[in-house]
């Protein structure tokens, strides 16, 4: 079955990295939902966060591929475990008139969105949260005319060590 | 210390003896260490495709890390054959290519190419080297990682301001420091244990093993395990030698060109025992009816590999000899039974043969024969790519391990002439016989230049059938006898629509390889007729250097039995008659 997959990849930060991990799933003819690299509390480690669309077997064969990196210290699938927290990051800029305003407003107040700018025709909001959050958001910011917005990509933690 | 200096001293710390490649603008700082120094050979070939697959055929003979050296730009594209082709075989080699001067890089400069990001997917790991700092223990990594776990190629890009700059308190370190690298070698004890158990169990246990016997140099372990259980075996391409070819329980190599016994064996064993194999598509055919009945164990030290084509119920990573030597320990005796019968009938209702007494022209089959029987027992075989190939894996009578050096994974035509010549200048004492077609041996035909200048003993035998005779076998059986572009005689005046040889085909083949060997100043010899093969064999192994030997064979043999590509191995074609 075709799911999502969050994979959390811990990397020595070397030059090139980011390369040599989506050139690999590329390679290898994986999709890539989404791809994010940050550096961590210890400047010699990145982390690489994937999110994936591909059965469980395509998963474990990424994953054995991504730890055959040189680079590649430790590849966790969080997919299918529960004591990860994942968020995700949106900026939303979203059709604005007299009629809509206060729907947009109302629907911002129950999501916590913040407004970022607000101009005659549109507002741009930000919202962190869930992915599920984030997609429901969406959906129902949908009916006011998105122009346009942006997402992190999924990120995530442990929530023990 | 200059990083040229410190690249030349790493080299002789990793007890590199041997360089092979081809000089250019940004790494004449290199080549002027290597002038200083006579603690290292160099080998100038003359194309670098030859330097990288002669550093290959070295580490194949050897057992050590293959080196070899090259400009950027075109110098450094010119390896990425070589490259993927170690790769594909989990060869270990070093390539060190020249790059641009770092304050020039990403600006087109004049030889400039991405190596690394060209060689990423193909290489084990590579690296640009950005200051002289870490050249040191770059260097250390790249030899550790080439030769350690599953070995392969790591490619070294060194910007020409680096081997320029100096760096003070140099010293090369002991120890490598990757915290992501960390090969399995110990298999799983309880895996062993069920697989020992498997093997007490089993009725029909089959083993397939591959190039990582050899590269693990598990030879005797793997022979220690048959002398105590008896299981029949087939052996891949890349493993051929890992036991000598008369092993009672041998079966012969599976696969696309595999034999009858091996590929019957496969399909009905219920226990398939893979150690060091990839279950390539050459072997598996049509993956879903690969071994049906078979529970199957896989050993390897890539954990990649577990399950990458085939699921495995009894998975052990980790090295080759180390799980055979406690597999051996483990294992019951297993006498010989009504499988071993059921196997060892099929040999013999199906053997590998030809019929050279019925034929006026020489078969490409008897010349690999009168080869076995003529040339050194401890003589090593090279060989290119296509139906000489199969014929040199069939008809050779392998003896020992790394003695049978072949283009698997990636088969790489032109592969064969420089890879017997890394192969010869690894084991000067070794006799070294390089078993190209007339297609292959064209294809890096250049580096005779280098056998000859440097007197490197190859004996080369060129089975000439004037066609790409692999790819019009499938013309003939597959494609109703279109022999696009398969003919090498083709010329102008040849009918647009040719179906095969006809009375007023071209007579002459071009080039002249006996006239190429003249003009390279080493001896070549032609046979024509099946009577003067032993002639030619015997005059062409007694010389001293490198020789040609040609022998026109005939042009329509087909390599059997054959199983058409994507097809499952119960399809197999046993032969012409058949």
């Amino acid at each position: 079955m075709i799911e999502k997959h969050t994979i959390i990849v811990t990397v020595t930060n070397r030059v090139g990295i980011l390369a040599r991990i989506t050139g690999l799933l590329a390679q290898r003819g994986y999709n890539i939902e989404s791809a994010i690299a940050a550096p961590t509390e210890n400047p010699d480690i990145y982390k690489i966060i994937l999110v994936v669309m591909e059965t469980d077997e395509n998963v474990e064969q990424i994953t054995k591929q991504l730890n055959k990196l040189i680079d590649t210290i430790k590849v966790t699938d969080i997919s299918h475990k529960n004591n990860y927290i994942v968020r995700e990051y949106i900026i939303v800029k979203v059709t604005l008139n007299s009629r809509t305003r206060s729907e947009v407003l109302d629907l911002m107040r129950v999501f916590e969105a913040k407004p970022i700018d607000l101009a005659t025709d549109h507002l741009i909001v930000e919202l962190t949260g869930h992915v599920r959050k984030i997609d429901r958001f969406i959906e129902l910011l949908k009916p006011f005319g998105i122009k346009e917005f942006v997402r992190s990509g999924e990120f995530a933690m442990t929530e023990y060590n | 210390m200059k990083g040229a200096e410190i690249l030349i001293d790493a080299l002789i710390h990793e007890g590199v003896d041997t360089v092979f490649g081809y000089p250019g603008g940004v790494v004449i700082p290199i080549f002027d260490v290597l002038y200083q120094t006579d603690k290292i050979r160099f080998i100038l070939t003359r194309h670098e495709q030859g330097a990288t697959h002669a550093a290959d055929g070295y580490a194949r003979a050897t057992g050590k890390v293959g080196v070899c050296l090259v400009t950027s730009g075109p110098g450094a594209t010119n390896t990425i054959t070589g490259i993927a082709n170690a790769r594909m075989d989990s060869i270990p080699i070093v390539v060190i290519s020249g790059q641009v001067a770092t304050g020039n890089i990403g600006t087109d400069a004049f030889q400039e190419t991405d190596m690394v990001g060209l060689t990423r997917s193909i290489s084990k790991h590579n690296y640009l080297v950005k200051n002289v700092e870490e050249l040191p223990s770059i260097l250390k990594e790249a030899f550790y990682i080439a030769r350690t776990g599953r070995p392969g190629p790591v490619a070294v890009d060194i910007p020409v301001n680096v081997s320029n700059s100096i760096l003070r308190n140099y010293k090369y370190p002991s120890e490598v420091f990757l915290p992501g690298y960390k090969p399995v070698t110990n298999g799983n004890q309880k895996q062993i244990e069920k697989l020992a158990y498997a093997i007490k169990s089993a009725k029909k246990p089959l083993l397939y093993t591959g190039g990582g016997i050899i590269s693990a140099d598990a030879s005797a372990e793997l022979l220690a395990l048959l002398d105590k259980t008896n299981v029949p075996i087939v052996i891949t391409l890349m493993g051929l030698g890992s036991i000598p070819t008369d092993y009672p329980t041998f079966l012969g190599m599976p696969g696309m060109h595999g034999t009858m016994a091996a590929n019957l064996a496969l399909t009905e064993c219920d226990l398939l025992i893979g150690v060091g194999v990839r279950f390539d598509d050459r072997i598996t055919g049509l993956r879903d009816q690969f071994a049906t009945q078979a529970m199957v164990a896989h050993i390897d030290i890539d954990p990649a590999e577990i399950a990458k084509v085939i699921k495995p119920q009894i998975p052990v990573v980790g090295d080759a000899k180390k799980i055979l030597q406690e597999l051996i320990m483990k294992v019951q005796p297993r006498p010989k039974d009504e499988w071993n019968e059921r196997t060892n009938a099929w040999k013999n209702q199906y053997p590998m043969t030809y019929d050279q007494a019925t034929e006026s022209d020489i078969l490409p089959q008897y010349v690999i024969d009168r080869v076995s029987a003529l040339a050194d027992p401890e003589t090593i075989i090279v060989t290119d790519v296509g139906q000489h190939q199969m014929w040199a894996a069939h008809y050779y009578k392998h003896r020992q391990p790394r003695a049978f050096l072949s283009s698997g994974g990636l088969g790489t035509m032109g592969f064969g002439l420089p890879a017997a010549m890394g192969a010869a200048v690894g084991r000067p004492d070794r006799t070294v016989v390089s078993i190209s077609g007339d297609g292959s041996i064209q294809m890096n035909i250049q580096e005779f230049a280098t056998c000859a200048i440097n007197n490197i003993p190859v004996k080369v035998v060129i089975l000439n059938n004037s066609y790409l005779g692999m790819v019009r076998q499938w013309q003939e059986m597959f494609w109703d006898e279109h022999y696009s572009q398969t003919c090498l005689k083709r010329g102008p005046n040849c009918p647009p629509k040719c179906t095969g040889p006809r009375p007023d085909c071209p007579s002459v083949y071009i080039p002249d390889f006996i006239k190429i060997a003249e003009a390279n100043r080493i001896h070549g010899y032609r046979a024509t007729k099946p009577s003067e093969v032993d002639e030619v064999l015997k005059t062409g192994l007694a010389q001293s250097g490198p020789v040609i030997m040609e022998f026109i064979v005939k042009s329509l043999e087909n390599v059997y039995p054959m199983i058409p590509s994507g097809k499952p191995i119960s399809a197999i074609i046993p032969g012409r008659s058949s």
